[in-house]
Order: C-alpha cells, then sequence, then structure tokens
C-alpha cells in the first residue's frame, strides 16, 4: 500500500507549528493506529488523549482536515487522499500537542442538579420502556466533548464559557426533565444561569455527535419550549398554580439532592 | 510531611475512578469522611465504559424462579471451585439492592412489560438475570456512579498516575506518590486509608480488549506495599474478540450476541459447540439445535445452547477449530446472528456492535456472520482480600473490581463483572471507614520512600542512549502471547520466566525523549515495572498450577486435578522494589458451610 503523511500539530499554550510525518499505510488503519505508530518510533512524547480505542469513551476527540473527529473511528482510507491533517479541539485550551484541556466541562458538570427521585418502593421503581427511552438516548453521549467544541456560542466567544452550559449539558438537563422520576424543575435555571437562549439551533452538535443524538431537536428546542412556558405563559403559569409540580426558582432548583 | 512536592491528605484515597473506584467513594463519603479519589485519566473514561453486556443479579423480575442460591451455585460452577465462596454469596446476595440503588441516582436500565429492569441471558447463568441497557450497560454504570460522585462534591484528581504506595512509619500504607500527566510535577496524597481501584492487567498480551491503562499497577503497587496476590495464572480470553481488520484485534464483541440468539459456526458451517461440551455441563446443555432453539423464548422448553457455556469453554472450543483448519478467512471463527433475527431486532439490541462492525470493518452484522476468537480480556487473580472488608495483608490497603482477586476463582462468568464492582466498591468504602473510626490510620508518609520513587520515575530522562519503551513493551506483549496465552506448557512457561528476566534488565536502561509535560513515552516507562511484575506472578502461577482449570488451560496437563482446587497460589514480594524476588506460597481456600456445599451440589 502506498505511503500516508500525516501533518499534526505540536506544541504547548505557548505556540507550536505543524509536525509532518510519512509513514507506510496498513490495510483498515483508524487515524489513532497511525498516530500510535508515530509514538512508537519517530516521536515518543507526541501527546494525545486515547482510551478505549473502541469508540466508547470519548476521549481520543481531534480535529481531522479541520472537523471534530474521534481518532479511533475514523478509517483511514475514508479520508479524502493527500496529506491527513490532525489538530486539537479548538474550543479548549491547549495542554500539548493534540490534548487539550477540557475542564470546562467538568464544571459545567458540577452545576447540574442531579435527579431528584421519589423514595423508591421496595424492589425497585415501576417505569416503562416507553418513558425511559427519551432519557436513554442522551445518556448514549459518551463525553467527547466534540458537541462543545464546535458550538460557537463558545468557540468563537472565550467570554460565554461561564455562563453556558453548551449542548452536551443541554441534553443532561433535558434528560434529568424527562427523567420519569425527577421531581426537580431546572427550567429558570437554565434560563438565568445556564445560556440556553444562546444557543441559535445551527445543528452543528447534532452534526459532529458520534452517538447520533439528536441534540438540537430532541433536547435543545424542547427544552427552549418548556423555559419558554415556565417564564412566559400565563395560561401555564396559572396552570402551575393549580398543580401539584412547583415552579422552582434557579435558586431552589439548584441544590444538590441529599447524600 | 516535609517533602517539596504538592501534597493534599484525605481520610480516603480511592486509587482508579472506575466502577468499584467511584461506589467506594460514595460509600465513604456517606460515612462522612474527606474522600479523594486519583485516576490516570479522565473522569468517566474508565476500563468499566466498555463493558456491554449487562450486570448480574438475581432480581427474578424475567424468571421468578431466580433467586441468591443459583447466582451463587452459577458463579461457583463457573469459576470452577476456586473462589473465596464468601465473596460469591455476598456478591449473589447484594447485587440486587445495589443495582436497584443505581436508579435512585439516575441510572435508566431497558424495561420489561411490567416496568420492571428487563434481564437478559448470559453465559453460565442459569437464568435471564443480567440488568442492561441495549449493549452500553458499562457507560450507564460508569455514568450514574460519575455523577453521583459529582453531585456530593468529591474531590477527583484526575490524569495523575500513581508510581507507588507509601507506608508510614510503623509500616502502614499511608498514601502514596505519582505526578500529573499535564506538566509531569510530583505530587504525593497522604491518607489515612487507601483503596485500590486500578481495573486490570490485560495490556501486557498482544491481543486484548483492554485498553493502554489495563496495566496491573494496582497489582503491582500492592505487591510491593506487602499485600498478596492469588489465582494470578487465571486469566480469562474471552471468546469474540474481532480478529479483522489487524489494527482492532482483540477488541471486545459482547457476549449479548449469544444472549440474543446468536450462534457460532466454522468454515464448514457446522454449530460446533455441540461438541465441545464438558462433562461438567452437560446435563443442562441441549444436545441439538432444535433443543437449543427453543430455550431462548421458554427456558423450561429445552435446555441451554452450548454458545453460553462460560466464557473458559466456548474460548478453549474456537481455539481448537481454528487450530484443525476449520478457521474464518483471518484466523477465527464465524458468529452469526444475521441468520436468526431480524435486523431491527439486531439494530435495537446491540446497536453498539452494529455500528462497531460497520464503521470499523465493513461489515453489516444483520446481513452477514462477524468473525471472531479469543481476546485478552479479564484477570480474575489480584489482591487477596478479606471478603467483608475488602482489607488486604498490608495494613491500611483495601481493594476491590478487578484489581482485587477470589470472588470469580479460575473464571469470571459474564455480568459477574459489573456487579462485583459495585457490591465490592461499596464494601471496600465500608471496611476502610471502620478501620478510619477503629483509631488504627496511619499517620504521615515516609520521605524515604516518596524520594526513592521520584529517583526510579526520572532516571529514564538520565539515559540518553537507553531503549524505547514502545519496543519493550511490544515485545513484552509478544512474548507472553506467544508463551503465557490461553493455552500453556511447562517448556513455553520457563521460557517465559528467563525472558522475563531479561526484560528486568532492559527495563533498567529504558529511556525518555522529549520533557515531562503529557509525554506518553515517559508515561509509559512508568508502566514498565508494574507490567513486567504481574506477568511474572502470572507465569510463576501458570507454571505451578500443573491442572486445567477455568481460564488457565495446560497442554500437558489438560485435566482438572482435585488436589489443586484446595488452594490458590499466592504471590508476595521479598524487598518490596519492583525487580525484588517473588515468593510463591499455596494460600488454601476458606472452608465453605455444609449448607453452601448443598447448593452447589443440586442437580439443576
Amino acid at each position: 500500500m502506498a505511503d500516508v503523511t500525516m501533518r499534526i500539530w505540536r506544541g504547548d499554550a505557548n505556540g507550536g507549528d505543524f509536525e509532518t510525518f510519512t509513514l507506510p499505510q496498513n490495510e483498515g488503519e483508524v487515524v489513532l493506529d497511525v498516530i500510535h505508530r508515530i509514538q512508537a518510533t519517530e516521536a515518543p512524547d507526541l501527546a494525545c488523549r486515547w482510551n478505549c480505542k473502541a469508540g466508547k469513551c470519548g476521549s481520543c476527540s481531534a480535529e481531522i482536515n479541520g472537523k471534530p473527529r474521534l481518532m479511533c473511528m475514523t478509517r483511514m482510507d475514508t479520508l479524502p487522499e493527500g496529506e491527513v491533517t490532525v489538530t486539537p479541539m479548538k474550543t479548549f485550551p491547549i495542554i500539548r500537542d493534540l490534548v487539550t484541556d477540557v475542564s470546562f466541562n467538568y464544571i459545567q458538570a458540577q452545576k447540574v442538579p442531579a435527579l431528584l427521585p421519589p423514595p423508591m418502593p421496595e424492589r425497585g421503581y415501576v417505569m416503562f420502556q416507553e418513558d425511559v427511552e427519551r432519557g436513554q438516548e442522551f445518556r448514549k453521549c459518551i463525553e467527547c466533548f466534540m458537541c462543545q467544541d464546535v458550538c460557537h456560542v463558545i468557540r468563537d466567544h472565550e467570554e460565554n464559557k461561564e455562563h453556558y452550559s453548551g449542548p452536551r449539558f443541554f441534553i443532561r438537563y433535558a434528560e434529568l426533565e424527562m427523567h420519569p422520576l425527577d421531581t426537580n424543575d431546572r427550567r429558570h435555571l437554565l434560563r438565568e444561569e445556564m445560556g440556553l437562549g444562546y444557543c441559535n439551533i445551527t445543528k452543528c452538535c447534532t452534526e459532529v455527535c458520534p452517538e447520533h443524538i439528536h441534540i438540537t431537536d430532541n433536547a435543545i428546542i424542547p427544552l427552549k419550549e418548556r423555559v419558554v412556558d415556565a417564564a412566559y405563559d400565563p395560561v401555564a403559569w396559572l396552570g402551575r398554580k393549580i398543580r401539584r409540580k412547583h415552579n422552582r426558582t434557579a435558586e431552589e432548583a439548584a441544590v444538590q439532592p441529599a447524600p | 510531611m516535609s517533602t517539596p512536592y504538592e501534597n493534599h491528605e484525605y481520610d480516603v484515597l480511592i486509587i482508579g475512578a472506575g466502577g468499584a473506584g467511584l461506589r467506594a467513594a460514595i460509600e465513604a463519603k456517606q460515612r462522612g469522611l474527606k474522600v479523594g479519589i486519583v485516576t490516570k485519566s479522565l473522569l468517566g473514561k474508565a476500563h468499566t465504559v466498555m463493558a456491554e453486556g449487562g450486570m448480574a443479579a438475581a432480581m427474578g423480575n424475567v424468571y421468578p424462579e431466580d433467586n441468591w442460591m443459583v447466582h451463587f451455585r452459577d458463579t461457583m460452577r463457573g469459576g470452577k471451585y476456586l473462589n473465596n465462596y464468601r465473596m460469591a454469596e455476598l456478591h449473589a446476595k447484594e447485587a440486587p439492592d445495589r443495582v436497584w440503588e443505581l436508579e435512585q441516582w439516575g441510572a435508566l436500565f431497558d424495561r420489561t412489560k411490567e416496568g420492571k429492569i428487563l434481564q437478559r441471558d448470559f453465559g453460565g447463568h442459569r437464568y435471564a438475570r443480567l440488568a442492561h441497557v441495549g449493549d452500553r450497560t458499562g457507560l450507564e454504570l460508569i455514568r450514574t456512579l460519575q455523577q453521583k460522585v459529582v453531585s456530593m462534591g468529591i474531590d477527583v484528581f484526575m490524569e495523575c498516575k500513581v508510581l507507588k504506595l507509601v507506608h508510614d512509619e510503623s509500616g502502614r500504607v499511608a498514601g502514596c506518590v505519582g505526578y500529573w500527566r499535564a506538566n509531569g510535577e510530583f505530587v504525593t496524597f497522604a491518607a489515612k486509608a487507601v483503596i485500590l481501584a486500578t481495573g486490570g492487567a490485560g495490556k501486557s498480551w498482544k491481543f486484548t480488549s483492554n485498553s493502554w491503562e489495563g496495566t496491573g499497577d494496582g497489582h503491582a503497587m500492592a505487591l510491593w506495599a506487602g499485600a498478596q496476590l492469588i489465582d494470578m495464572e487465571c486469566i480469562q480470553f474471552h471468546p469474540t474478540g474481532m480478529v479483522w481488520p489487524l489494527s482492532v484485534r482483540g477488541l471486545l464483541v459482547t457476549e449479548g450476541v449469544r444472549g440474543d440468539g446468536g450462534v457460532l459456526r466454522n468454515s464448514n458451517g457446522e454449530r460446533f459447540m455441540f461438541n465441545y461440551v464438558a462433562d461438567m455441563f452437560r446435563a443442562e446443555t441441549a444436545d441439538s439445535e432444535d433443543e437449543a432453539d427453543k430455550w431462548y423464548d421458554d427456558h423450561s422448553a429445552g435446555r441451554r445452547p452450548p454458545e453460553l457455556l462460560p466464557r473458559d469453554e466456548v474460548a478453549r472450543a474456537i481455539n481448537s477449530e481454528v487450530k484443525a483448519g476449520r478457521g474464518s478467512p483471518h484466523g477465527g471463527v464465524f458468529l452469526d446472528i444475521a441468520s436468526r433475527r431480524s435486523p431491527e431486532f439486531i439494530r435495537r439490541r446491540l446497536p453498539s456492535m452494529y455500528h462497531q462492525f460497520m464503521e470499523l470493518a465493513g461489515v453489516d452484522i444483520t446481513s452477514e456472520p462477524m468473525e471472531i476468537g479469543p481476546t485478552c480480556h479479564y484477570i480474575m487473580g489480584g489482591v487477596k482480600v478479606d471478603a467483608e472488608t475488602e482489607a488486604t495483608l498490608a495494613p491500611g490497603l483495601f481493594a476491590a473490581g478487578e484489581v482485587a482477586g477470589g470472588m470469580h476463582g479460575a473464571n469470571r462468568l459474564g455480568g459477574n463483572s459489573l456487579s462485583d464492582l459495585i457490591v465490592f466498591g461499596r464494601r471496600a468504602g465500608m471496611g476502610a471507614a471502620d478501620y478510619i473510626e477503629s483509631g488504627q490510620a496511619a499517620t504521615s508518609l515516609d520521605e524515604g520512600e516518596v524520594e526513592a520513587a521520584v529517583k526510579e520515575a526520572l532516571a529514564p530522562f538520565d539515559r540518553p542512549n537507553g531503549e524505547n519503551p514502545y519496543d519493550i513493551q511490544r515485545d513484552l506483549q509478544e512474548m507472553m502471547q506467544a508463551n503465557v496465552g490461553i493455552i500453556r506448557t511447562q517448556s513455553e512457561l520457563e521460557f517465559a520466566a528467563t525472558e522475563l528476566d531479561k526484560f528486568t534488565e532492559r527495563v533498567k536502561n529504558v529511556t525518555v525523549k522529549g520533557g515531562r509535560a503529557y509525554n506518553p513515552g515517559w508515561n509509559l516507562t512508568t508502566d514498565l515495572p508494574a507490567m513486567i511484575t504481574v506477568c511474572k506472578c502470572v507465569t510463576k502461577g501458570a507454571t505451578l498450577r500443573k491442572e486445567s482449570r477455568g481460564g488457565h488451560t495446560r497442554e500437558d496437563y489438560p485435566k482438572a486435578d482435585p488436589d489443586f482446587a484446595k488452594f490458590n497460589f499466592a504471590h508476595s514480594s521479598k524487598g518490596g522494589n519492583w525487580d525484588s524476588p517473588i515468593e510463591t506460597v499455596e494460600s488454601p481456600l476458606l472452608a465453605m458451610p455444609d449448607e453452601l456445599k448443598a447448593l452447589l451440589e443440586e442437580e439443576h
């Protein structure tokens, strides 16, 4: 087989440049295989993050020819002929080479008020498949953070990171809001603290999702509708006055359940 | 403590952030203790995410006749009676509560028509017993525990590689020393008790389902710190790993494929597993395809298909078929679900497998068979622990999950690993909390031990002309695959032992290229001592166990020997350095009470 040429960004927070590696191509390889062969031979210090190499852990996200992809699930023979360019995710600060500092996502995760279920009956809760399926779609998320990487609200505006959860966490909020057992109400929290309104539904997140989660259609749009109901709809406001479910303020909703 | 390094102090320090580590952290935190978790990857990326099929718990949601006694019996038979019976008993009794608890923390399992947790069939389990979410159950488990840990405000130190456990002056385990992947700076953690939850060691074999993390660091650190390792020769080669393309060889194909109706065929199209039913399982296994096929819908209409024998049996059968020249084009056999279930069923029940084969091999599993073969998957052996508390023989050190030994005996049943994590993760958290409350806790870190570990980690930078660590790792993997693989013989094991001595010398001459910040080559040099230590214990156990039992198969001793069913081989380090000699003794199994023995003898 012909050789492959890899153009890999190398450097750290102080800057860097592309380094080119040419090596023989092997049948059936993915981009991560080629990176590993470079590490094992020419550049043992080439930094890249990976774990499962099976598309299940979401560690090896990078931008391949400018597009966010999992390196472990991108077959070399599906890329156009010629040089393959690999760069780190742009939205997060560089640690080294292809490794970025994704702690933004872990900070957002800490802000999510966890599930608030009623006490469990003996021998478990009763929930039906059609009720859990909506949440199950969002729980397929492998936290590769490519949806966060590609979201212009933070990709192009560093200053928004402070008050914007991003698509990965909008599906987490959607999962909790649609969870059959949940008794919390995070709608005001989403509007006031998590920046749901910043999303302008360009669906870039949905396009890059390796788990094919319908982030925009099944999570963000329904959440926006619920938030609008909570904040502005007078009929819904009256309905809540009568119904049992409490409309929680952002502050009330943000409390974590007892351990 | 006055070393020049960053230091953190905790009541309970947990090393490893997979299912066992996270569950242990939750328990210790609920006891009001200050808890820290150290992981060498990011939170949520541990090997637990790769578990596919489910977690075994006798909830009886699908077959009400299921209960802990049947689960106990299945686990002991699967483990060929080498198990710590008390662990198998506690596991079978407590697993249902641990699974239900996950739902309180947000897990969303697949449901039965009545709205209960659905349970699926797996090898060696008499009844459909595995709680699951499609074929991504491990992801559900780790995400649920991760979100619980985060909501409780537990400190998690990510991408921090632990090098060694450190004692206090009295010899209790008092913490550890490690370094930050991001900048290469050293850090110490002082703790009153330490829980090891570091997972497995499969990365020392060439064809493995394990990620780079499975280097056996926890096994090795425990040994060096004064604990014992048992059953290290018992390695599970999962029957179904991908065999092609070569770059993904070893990648796991869930047992759920067989649980959901998939069958194994050789190049003649024959369902060969009918020819490999051991006497021990003959009474409960179907003897015709017709009978086996009836079983899937109704377990009382026929006996179990032989494809669902325990993993060690199936892996050996596949190995024999390939050896006899009836293999598939790339050296495996065929796993066929396409001819047996509808495309809709396959995509709904096995979505990850569908994508994995489509994207990596260009194979559509709804219309063609998969090519599969055995892959190094799990180590049954591990740190010897007390069943109730998970305390090791090193005071202050606890161990849970794959790094601990005893629960699974000589062979683990599929689905018993995820439940192991939550049952014994919780117990380790309780054990560590009780230990601290009893006032035995460690005091301060031995500075000499910290300095020695730092010096050892930095030494490769001073050998500019040394050997590339990747060359050593590759050679080690090839050597172990060839000589201490699925089928073993005395001469090959002896050869492996002498080779491991040579690897020890090579590691002493390893070099690092580049700096300390996020340098994977340097990180590998810190893995190699653990890998070699574990390989030595595996090889030694395999040499001494002159019989075949579970995940340990000897070509020269093909039968199980009742005399060997009475003890485990227990290894300890004479000196505590990574290249210190390893002493191995016979350690008698716990005596089982008569009422539990009776459960094993019942004819099912």
